[in-house]
């Protein structure tokens, strides 16, 4: 091949310059670090008690409102269920998730109205929200009393206090170029025990995945039948082309 | 080749139905040497036609008022059945757009095909590429999220450092607002789609006037056969390459659907998840980065210290591109008979235009961006300026008299 | 050269395979667009059935709600209107609703549920050409009837004329009766609109 010489030659170009951007990236300062967030999108039994603790605990501040409760079903409940466990205001079935709470009143109260989180999930991703929710702790500093730790200055209180108790940041002393390291201490135990809390953030978390994107799991599966479709597609096409190319060849 | 009768011969005899026919299809000659990077053309059309559309039926649903727009792109995600489905193909049918237009410029340059007689098919297409941008540039601004507003006020504040009335023209208001977005979206789905349509028809016209190039940068005219008049190293564009870009076809919709259904935010590079909270003309996102295609001109913007000339700066980095049939002094067309200097020229260029598209989507705070940019927007321009330095002075290959492989 | 031939049979056979794929493949993503212009699950939503209370509905009232967008209109009909409906029969076009539109437990004189014969429930939407007709219930010559006016709706603009179940005239421009919507009882003072009795 007459050509190999510059294309290795190229590709060697390339490399160094991927190597360089890669390098960039790692040198980039990220902040805090995430936890991972346990979930299982087709748990619908950990979606059934994240929608459990939404209704309870999110959407008298926070609503949903581009999300149906009809859409509900798709997490294997039926429409009697949704309306008897989790339609908590005189909503229907086919209505959206909109808040109780009067905006005007939130805005006064927090300083800011609380957002709509539809779509929180796909702004913030799984990860961000697991760790957020397991994050706050006590600082008297705050008018609310709270702070948390991947989002400081934060509006909203720990509503889920009772469930997971206080905890106290404990810094350690900083070294320099690094991020302020310490940790979070349980000081006050709440009702559930860490790993149960963990589990209720998890399922949580799952729930507003699921919220943000109700259409996922039959995106997947449709495209999985797309793709073998197409993969039968290009078998015929390639064969249709190579015959018609013997003439030229 | 018999003459059509019944109802084609009825059309055929009021419309030049075959002769187009037989000239730009079934005895259109094309070089029988193409390879991989010559599908990307073909490509682009089929794009251009999802885009069209997927638009149609977005246009179906959407409204362009700063009230409603962004619930009516998430009430196509939810309350419109299918609506995902067409909203993504054309969230990422804007991506591969730039995708298979980058990938189709970048042929051009391996292969010289801006070079005489392309000139003005290199020009047109250049023409088709600044409308794109315009049109991916309206686009964005329609979802109405945090990226689109902020986004757009960056842009446009750039224009308002040249000319201030010109901005306020151009947005309608004081700040990007409702009326901006509504005649953002009168130029997005009518005005540019249309020019796109005619600049590509012509872009196609003046192809088939002067024939197609080929990896080997030579012209199959030279050698005709004395009977027939037929390229000896020219096939038929049907059936050959019509075969042949069927198959790449279903090879692009396998990338495209893949995207699609397993990937559709392309991890925040097709979608940008900042684009999921809606726009807030109160409160800026930490971090504003235009989406992945124009982020090695936004690299430059930024690298250049004083607002103007970086303006001016990022004008050029596009425009220059217009210029390259007369900065190109080589006496060969094809890379493959272009010397050393050609090849690491465009070598630098390359890693120079994808590093300065990664700085474009980073924190410029980050001590590494300003410099690295910097020097890769001294590279993109030299290999533009000094090119008919080192074309000329670059020792080329003999170009061989017939098309191989 | 290489000595490769081709075979017209395997071409043919591709070129058909091919299409085929092209064909089906052209179908399928032609079915997720036509579905899209189909009502969208707010347009689902706000169609969904609506409840009514009918208790305030006094002999010879009628009420209009709306359902999916059209008048539905609910009229409590008298006992001297349920006497006309019979004497009708000759001036209709189509006394038996033969024709027309109206769910099954809807057909007959009356054009009402065996449980409430006097309510009318229907789609105030002229069978004509869809304008909105006016409730003219008093019989004789009022607000611009004729002396011979059995009592029923006129449609304003094409002079399509029913009675008081809804039933078209002969000589008017409608084809066919007004259409009764599916609806059901809750309770005796609570309608359902937009839904049958379940299991029925």
């Amino acid at each position: 091949m007459k050509n190999t010489s510059w294309k290795i030659r190229s590709v060697r170009v390339f490399v160094v310059g991927f190597l360089m951007l890669g390098l960039s990236a790692a040198l980039a300062n990220e902040g805090p670090k995430l936890d991972r967030a346990p979930i299982d999108p087709s748990d619908n039994v950990s979606l059934q008690r994240g929608a459990q603790h939404f209704a309870n605990y999110c959407l008298t501040c926070h609503g949903a409102q581009y999300m149906r409760y009809n859409l509900l079903t798709k997490i294997g409940l039926s429409e009697a269920e949704i309306k008897s466990n989790l339609i908590l205001t005189g909503a229907k079935i086919g209505d959206t998730m909109t808040v109780v709470l009067n905006p005007k009143d939130a805005k006064l109260w927090f300083g800011v109205p609380p957002p709509d989180l539809s779509v929180e999930a796909r702004v913030r991703g799984a990860d961000w929200l697991y760790t957020y929710l397991r994050s706050f702790y006590r600082d008297d500093e705050r008018a609310s009393g709270w702070n948390n730790r991947i989002y400081p200055g934060v509006a909203m209180p720990h509503v889920l206090y009772d469930l997971q108790g206080e905890q106290q940041w404990v810094a350690e002393p900083a070294k320099t170029g690094e991020h302020a390291s310490g940790q979070l201490v349980l000081s006050k135990p709440g009702k559930l025990s860490p790993q149960e809390y963990d589990r209720f953030a998890a399922d949580l978390v799952n729930y507003l995945v699921f919220i943000a994107e109700p259409v996922r799991e039959t995106r997947i599966h449709i495209g999985f039948y797309v793709m073998i479709f197409l993969g039968i597609a290009f078998v015929i096409t390639r064969a249709l082309k190579h015959e018609y190319w013997k003439d030229v060849h | 080749m018999k003459e059509p009768t019944g109802l084609l011969g009825w059309v055929d005899a009021r419309f030049p139905l075959m002769s187009v026919w037989r000239e730009h299809l079934a005895e259109y000659y094309t070089p029988k040497n193409f390879n991989f990077w010559y599908y990307f053309g073909s490509l682009a059309l089929l794009v251009l036609v999802i885009q069209i559309v997927t638009g149609i039926f977005l246009t179906m649903y959407y409204k362009p008022d700063a009230r409603f727009a962004f619930a009516s792109v998430e009430f196509i995600m939810r309350d419109v059945d299918y609506g995902w489905l067409i909203r993504y193909m054309h969230s990422t049918g804007a991506s591969m757009f730039f995708v298979v237009v980058y990938l189709h410029m970048l042929r051009g340059m391996l292969y010289g095909s801006y070079q005489k007689p392309r000139e003005l098919i290199w020009l047109l297409g250049m023409a088709i590429f600044l409308c794109l941008m315009a049109e991916a540039f309206f686009g964005y601004l329609l979802p109405w999220g945090q990226m689109s507003y902020w986004g757009a006020q960056v842009i446009v504040s750039l224009i308002d450092a040249l000319s201030p009335p010109l901005a306020l023209w151009i947005r309608g208001d004081y700040v990007i607002a409702d009326a901006t977005l509504n005649r953002f979206f009168a130029f997005h789905v009518i005005a540019l789609p249309l020019i796109l349509v005619i600049l590509v028809f012509l872009h196609i016209v003046a192809l088939h006037a002067v024939g197609s190039n080929n990896p080997d940068g030579i012209e199959i005219k030279k050698y005709k056969d004395p009977n027939t008049g037929i390229p000896l190293d020219g096939i038929p564009f049907h059936p050959y390459y019509t075969v042949k870009d069927i198959m790449g076809t279903v090879g692009f919709l396998i990338v495209y659907f893949g995207i699609i259904f397993f990937a559709p935010e392309m991890d925040g590079y097709f979608l940008e998840d900042n684009n999921f909270i809606p726009a807030d003309p109160m409160k800026t996102p930490p971090h504003i980065a235009p989406v992945w295609y124009f982020t090695p001109y936004y690299a430059i913007l930024r690298a250049v210290p004083q607002k103007q000339l970086g303006v001016i700066a990022m004008g050029l980095a596009v425009g220059i591109f217009f210029l390259l049939p007369w900065l190109d002094r080589g006496r060969v067309k094809s890379i493959r008979y272009r010397g050393n200097l050609f090849k690491i020229a465009l070598g630098l260029f390359l890693v120079s235009f994808v590093t300065l598209g990664y700085m474009g989507t980073q924190d410029p705070n980050l001590w590494y961006v300003n410099p690295v940019s910097r020097i890769c927007a001294l590279v993109y321009f030299s290999f533009f300026i000094f090119m008919p330095i080192y074309t000329k002075l670059d020792k080329t290959k003999p170009v061989p008299e017939r098309v191989t492989g | 050269m290489s000595e490769m031939r081709s075979d017209p049979r395997r071409r043919r056979f591709l070129v058909a395979a091919s299409a085929a794929v092209g064909a089906v493949g052209g179908i399928s993503i032609a079915i997720p667009f036509v579905i899209s212009m189909l009502p969208s699950a707010r347009a689902r939503a706000a169609g969904a059935p609506v409840e009514i209370d009918i208790s305030q509905l006094e002999p010879g009232m009628m009420i209009t709600q709306e359902w999916r967008g059209q008048p539905v209109w609910v009229v409590n009909r008298t006992p001297e209107m349920m006497a006309q409906l019979s004497k009708n029969v000759a001036l209709l076009r189509d006394p038996d609703s033969a024709e027309s539109d109206q769910p099954v437990y809807c057909k007959n004189a009356n054009r009402s549920m065996a449980e409430h014969p006097n309510n009318l429930v229907v789609v105030g939407i002229c069978t004509h050409l869809g304008c909105t007709p006016l409730n003219r219930s008093k019989m004789g010559n009022v607000e611009g009837m004729s002396d011979d006016w059995p009592g029923g709706f006129f449609c304003p603009c094409h002079g399509s004329k029913y009675d008081m179940s809804a039933r078209v005239f002969k000589g008017v421009p409608a084809p066919v009766n007004l259409s009764i919507p599916p609806h059901s009882y809750l309770s005796g003072t609570r309608l359902l609109i937009g839904e049958d009795k379940k299991g029925a």
